[in-house]
């Protein structure tokens, strides 16, 4: 989709002449990556290259609009490949300490019938479109993201932000599905259970 | 009736599968009753919500457009 007003003037070698467009989505590349794949060299690596691949490609946008979805496309399946070139040297069925932890805070939300204790019953939030429209919220859902047990989050980011199928993650990370769903549930629960308190719990009083 | 915790599971398998007709049916029902599990299936779809935003603006998180 292309939008009006600030088009960027299409020259005959296309919109990426305009080097201050590449340098204006760079910083939010890296800390896309690095948010990623936890790994900040290998995180320029894959942004270098997703910027090598955009610049060698880039014909025919006549939106900034446009350009920006696609270099995001790019540096998606850049980031992809890293992860499935990655993925075979982890041993993923290992579960860290920290992973236990977050099944014991899950299991303590609960009285022993399995309902939830009354000090942990989720709470509204509102309107999510409220916060998705603060800054603030971004930073606090970034530093949730960012608290997540390495193998926990790798999963949930394949998931969530690559948007891979369950069946490709087992596949990849050659774990079952039933394992897959256990770890998305859990990665769910600690990311809720952060927010909560981080962001509805202080920024926002719903109730 | 299907305890919260097993809800928290189904709402959670239910971003990643299709939910059998059974599934569906009881977790209908807990949800019906259940105020608190109703806040948990919104706040995952809040969570969904922002991830996909997060997915699809590289240069500005916090997407106003």
């Amino acid at each position: 989709m292309q939008r009006g007003g600030n088009a960027v003037t299409e020259g005959q070698d296309g919109v990426i002449m305009d080097d201050g467009l590449l340098r204006a989505l760079r910083p939010g590349m890296i800390r896309f990556a690095r948010l990623q794949l936890r790994d900040d060299e290998l995180a320029e690596d894959v942004v270098q290259d997703a910027l090598m691949a955009a610049m060698a490609g880039a014909k025919g946008f006549a939106g900034r609009a446009a350009f920006n979805t696609w270099v995001l496309a790019i540096l998606r399946n850049k980031i992809a490949d890293a992860i499935r070139l990655r993925s075979r040297s982890i041993n993923i069925s290992a579960l860290a300490p920290e992973e236990e932890g977050l099944d014991q805070a899950f299991e303590a939300l609960f009285k022993p019938n399995a309902h939830w204790s009354p000090q942990s019953r989720p709470r509204d939030w509102g309107d999510p479109e409220d916060s998705l429209q603060r800054d603030q919220f971004w930073i606090v859902f970034e530093a949730c993201l960012k608290h997540l047990p390495e193998n926990t989050s790798r999963i949930f980011m394949m998931r969530e932000f690559l948007e891979f199928d369950t069946s490709e993650i087992c596949k990849e990370l050659a774990i079952s599905s039933g394992n897959c769903h256990v770890i998305l549930h859990r990665a769910r629960n600690a990311l809720r259970g952060c927010l909560e308190q981080s962001w509805f719990d202080k920024g926002e009083q719903t109730c | 009736m299907i305890s919260c915790k097993e809800v928290s599971r189904l709402v959670s398998a239910s971003l990643d599968r299709p939910l059998t007709l059974r599934e569906r049916f009881w977790l209908r029902l807990h949800l019906w009753r259940c105020r608190s599990c109703g806040n948990f299936a919104e706040q995952m779809n809040a969570m969904r919500a922002a991830m996909r935003r997060l997915a699809r603006s590289p240069d500005d998180p916090p997407d106003r457009g």
